[in-house]
Formats: C-alpha cells, sequence, structure tokens
C-alpha cells in the first residue's frame, strides 16, 4: 500500500512534467503555477540516478553516502529532541491534569509558544545554551537544534495526553474512589493507560514535528554535519546540478518516515491487546 | 444505639438526607429522611422509578458521595473508614473492565492496590474466575467476553478482596433476559457460598423479587423511602421460584407499591448520581 503511494507520487511528477507549462504559468496575475523544465523539476529517475554519482566532480565519495550521514546525524538530534519533547508533554499534561489553574494559566502560553517562528527562536536558543553553565556541562551546539525539535515535539504531546488523562469514564474513576486508590494508582493504573490512544497520533505528530524542528534549527543557525545543511548546500548548486538538492529532500522525508515508524512500532506494542475500534 | 448493635448490621443508615448543588439555585434535595438497617446476610433491593435516587443512596453507602445530613455506618464504621478498608465491593450497570488488562489482571486489581504480592494475586484472580465459572479466560481480554461474561469477570473482581458487602448498581441492566436471568441465578449461589451480604439496585420487578430478602421501594421528588416489603420465598431459589405462585403474589405487591409512587410524570428525570446513566 505504501510502496504504491510512492509510486503514484513518481507518476503524479512525471506527469505534471510532461503536461505542465515549461515556463509556468500566471493565475490573475500571480506567478503560481510552477515550471515543469529540468531545472525546477528534474526526472524522477535521474534524482534517484544522483544518488550514486559522486558528491563533487573528481571525488569517488557518492551523493548517497553522504546524504545517508547528514541523515544519521539529524536522526540523533530528532530522537533526543523528540524523546525530550515527549517528557516535557507528558510532565506537562499530567500537571494540567492534576491541577485545574495550571491547566487554566498554563494552556494559553502553550498555544502561543507555537505560533513563535522557529527560525527566529533558534539562534536565540544557541545564545542561550551557550551561556548557560551547569557545573562542568557545557552546552554541545547540537543541543540547540534538539531543543528546537522538542520545542515543536512537546506541545502535541502535551495537549493529546491531556485530553486522554481528562477524558477517562468516570464510572472508571468511581471504580478507582471505591477502591479509595490515590490519585497516583490512579494515574498510573486507569488515566494513563486510558490515555494511550490520544497518546500515539500525538507522538506521531511530534516525531515529525521534531525533525522538522531539527532540520530548521540547522538552516537557522549554521550546524554543519546534517541533513538540513546538506539541502541548504545542494539548493545552492541547482543551478548547475538540479537532481542533486532532491537528494538531501528525499533523505529528509525518509528520516520524518523513520521517526514516524517507530511511533508505529511503539503503537503496536502498547495497543497489542486491545479491540480494533479503540486504535484511533 | 450500643456498638455491640452497630456491629450486627452490615449497613446502616440513620435519618440521611442528600442535596447536590446545596445553597445554589439549581440544588436538588435527591434523598430525604432515609433510615435502613441492613442485616449481615441479606439481600436487599432498591427498587423505584428514575430520580428517586435509589444510586445515589448505593453511592452514599460506598461514601462516593458524602450525605448532606444524617449518618451511613458500613460494617459497623463510617462509611467513609469502611471505604479505606476495603469492606465492600462494587459492580456498576457497566461491567467496566479496563480493556489493556486481562480478565485475571482486571480481578488482580483492587489486590494490586492493597499491596499482594503477585502470585498470591494471581492465584486469588483464578479462585475468583472458579467461583463465577470462567476458568479457561484468565488470559483473555475483556473484549473477547460477552456481556454476561464480562458481568461474571466484575463480580468476581468486586468479590476478590473477600468484603463482607457487595453494593450492585443494575449489574445486570444491559444484559438480555436470558442472559439476566441466568446471572440472577449464579449471583445467588456466588453469595451463598461467599456469604456476602448485597444492595442491589434494580428497575426490574421480577429481579428485584427474585434476589432479594427485602425490597426496599423508593419514590421521588425527593428522594424517599416509601415501603419495605419482605420477601420470605426461601433462601433456595430456583428455576421454579419463579413460576411459584408466591413469587407472583409478590411480585403485584411490589408493583402496586410502586404505583403508589408514580414516577411516570412529564418531568421524570434521570436518576441523580453523577455520571451515571439510569434508564
Amino acid at each position: 500500500m505504501f510502496a504504491l503511494a510512492l509510486l503514484l507520487v513518481a507518476v503524479v511528477w512525471e506527469l505534471y512534467k510532461w503536461l505542465g507549462p515549461e515556463d509556468g504559468g500566471t493565475v490573475f496575475g500571480l506567478n503560481i503555477i510552477p515550471r515543469a523544465d529540468d531545472r525546477a523539476m528534474p526526472h524522477v529517475w535521474q534524482m534517484f540516478a544522483r544518488f550514486a554519482q559522486p558528491e563533487r566532480r573528481g571525488s569517488d565519495h557518492p551523493v548517497f553516502l553522504a546524504v545517508v550521514a547528514g541523515a544519521w546525524f539529524s536522526l540523533r538530534l530528532a530522537l533526543t529532541g523528540f524523546v525530550l519533547g515527549t517528557l516535557v508533554g507528558l510532565a506537562l499534561a499530567i500537571l494540567m491534569a492534576r491541577f485545574r489553574v495550571v491547566e487554566r494559566g498554563l494552556l494559553p502560553y502553550l498555544v502561543v509558544s507555537q505560533t513563535v517562528p522557529l527560525i527566529a527562536l533558534a539562534p536565540l536558543v544557541v545564545s542561550w545554551g551557550g551561556k548557560l553553565q551547569l557545573g562542568g556541562f557545557e552546552w554541545p551546539r547540537w543541543l540547540s537544534a534538539s531543543v528546537m525539535g522538542a520545542f515543536l515535539a512537546f506541545f502535541p504531546v502535551a495537549v493529546g495526553t491531556l485530553k486522554g488523562l481528562t477524558t477517562t469514564p468516570p464510572a472508571s474513576l468511581e471504580l478507582m474512589d471505591s477502591y479509595a486508590a490515590s490519585w497516583r494508582q490512579t494515574l498510573f493504573k486507569v488515566r494513563f493507560p486510558a490515555a494511550v490512544p490520544y497518546l500515539i497520533p500525538a507522538m506521531k505528530l511530534a516525531a515529525t514535528s521534531s525533525v522538522v524542528g531539527v532540520v530548521v534549527a540547522e538552516l537557522s543557525t549554521g550546524l554543519s554535519g546534517g541533513i538540513g545543511r546538506l539541502i541548504i548546500e545542494y539548493a545552492r548548486q541547482a543551478t548547475g546540478d538540479p537532481p542533486k538538492v532532491f537528494t538531501a529532500v528525499i533523505g529528509a522525508a525518509v528520516l520524518g518516515m523513520l521517526m514516524a515508524g517507530l511511533v508505529a512500532l511503539l503503537d503496536r506494542r502498547l495497543m497489542r491487546n486491545r479491540p480494533r475500534e479503540a486504535v484511533e | 444505639m450500643s456498638v455491640e448493635a452497630e456491629r450486627r448490621s452490615a449497613v446502616e443508615i440513620r435519618a440521611m438526607s442528600k442535596v447536590f448543588n446545596a445553597g445554589r439555585p439549581n440544588a436538588i434535595q435527591a434523598l430525604v429522611g432515609i433510615d435502613l438497617a441492613i442485616e449481615l446476610g441479606e439481600f436487599v433491593t432498591l427498587i423505584g422509578p428514575s430520580g428517586c435516587g435509589k444510586s445515589t443512596q448505593l453511592r452514599l453507602i460506598a461514601n462516593l458521595l458524602e450525605p448532606t445530613n444524617g449518618e451511613v455506618f458500613v460494617n459497623g464504621k463510617p462509611a467513609r473508614r469502611a471505604r479505606l478498608d476495603q469492606d465492600y465491593g462494587m459492580a456498576f450497570q457497566q461491567a467496566g473492565l479496563f480493556e489493556w488488562r486481562s480478565v485475571a489482571k482486571n480481578i488482580e486489581l483492587p489486590l494490586e492496590l492493597k499491596g499482594w504480592d503477585k502470585p498470591k494475586r494471581r492465584t486469588r484472580a483464578l479462585e475468583m474466575l472458579e467461583l463465577v465459572k470462567l476458568p479457561e479466560f484468565a488470559d483473555h481480554y475483556p473484549w473477547q467476553l460477552s456481556g454476561g461474561m464480562q458481568q461474571r469477570v466484575a463480580i468476581a473482581r468486586a468479590l476478590a478482596v473477600s468484603p463482607p458487602l457487595l453494593l450492585m448498581d443494575e449489574p445486570f441492566g444491559a444484559l438480555d433476559e436470558m442472559t439476566r436471568e441466568h446471572m440472577q441465578g449464579e449471583l445467588l449461589r456466588i453469595c451463598h457460598e461467599t456469604a456476602t451480604t448485597v444492595v442491589f439496585v434494580t428497575h426490574s420487578i421480577p429481579e428485584a423479587v427474585y434476589l432479594s430478602t427485602r425490597v426496599v421501594v423508593m419514590s421521588p421528588r425527593p428522594g424517599r423511602i416509601t415501603q419495605v416489603i419482605d420477601v420470605d420465598l426461601g433462601a433456595r431459589r430456583d428455576v421454579e421460584t419463579r413460576e411459584a405462585n408466591a413469587f407472583f403474589a409478590k411480585v403485584t405487591e411490589v408493583r402496586e407499591a410502586l404505583r403508589g409512587v408514580g414516577g411516570r410524570g412529564p418531568d421524570d428525570v434521570a436518576d441523580l448520581g453523577p455520571g451515571i446513566e439510569d434508564r
């Protein structure tokens, strides 16, 4: 199914390239119809062929290896960001579920936090991180990128988990009351397991968002080594070597899918004994 | 009343009343002037039209709600103490099993909360499954079970800590008639085997008569007890009990007592327990 969907994208791409106007077009004076020439839209096979060709003229280092290395670098940052963001999101959700006051006071700020442009925030985080003194701990540059990933990742987790924690069936809570269970026991034995179906889609969102956060942070802070950096670098060469930038873009997309796939595995593990209807 | 006498009662309610949203414009007098003593080994049913506060009364016994006035004693202790000591088990209309726990794990839940160790819990859960005649379903999951089977598991869970008292809020309300009658028989058997006192809320007159040693008839607006009917059909009840003339006579008696209290009015409201569906 998934392979078919990918194939469909390739077919649509090629179809547009074949039928679309070479020089693009205008609608009501706006230049919005994409150009279909080889520079703007290289053939799908050209992109894949580019993977195997050397990164620079005269080198025997194929683009493929550069993209994999970049993706691996960014993957580690994104994973760190994802885990960090998920933990923060869970903690905030539990806090908000426990104390209504916190929810009323905090939630609006969480929403506002997501409207702050990431590009503006990233350099700030880098400079804050640089000034941070925690004993012997020195803030590595890459951690700023992970923090940006976490910054995007925590939000869906916090909101989704909060929803899950606060929609526990009243009868379940009444049952736990009849057992004289503590809030903490109720949280771990009932509220939290009942929230898992809400948590999984939120984490899927968080996983892909953390990739976006990391890539954007790489771009705006000039952190080198990751896939985001490659996209910039290759885009500069797009005039002479149009398919090259697409190899990095595909690499970033695969990265996002890997992260989402990771959550899908978690989903299968957590929901393995539950009825089908309960899944999403 | 002496402490000695209190001990003998499974449940003792004295001059209890309950007002929801007290002091606010939307205050509702849910129960007024409730006096009721339930002795050990009794099977007492609360019956009445919607809005008569029978589910509320059950929740007051369970200390899931606090009375506005009056006192509630369970097992000779204040209701709150009894809840903390898990002196009662409870079963609801929805079996309320947790879908992420296996059948055995569901039964183990109250034991977990009490801090029992794992092997002891498992042994107890298997004993309880034996009692409700579902021994082969320990490692199934609730959604793999029929409604009646789920309700048995809920009863097993309620009785897992061997409480002297079982509180049931329309536990068979969602079951079909045949399963329902079968479950009634099973419930009586289980209660005999475990010597459990039961307080049972229902809408069904035959169910009340078949199960009970006493039927408490309640009326709405405000909820109160209008009549208490002794049901002397003997301790052992079976299929023939349902076809005996004495049974029909009791059903008629309860029905007439209920007719006296009305409750088919146009402003017939839902029962007043929070979050409780009462049909």
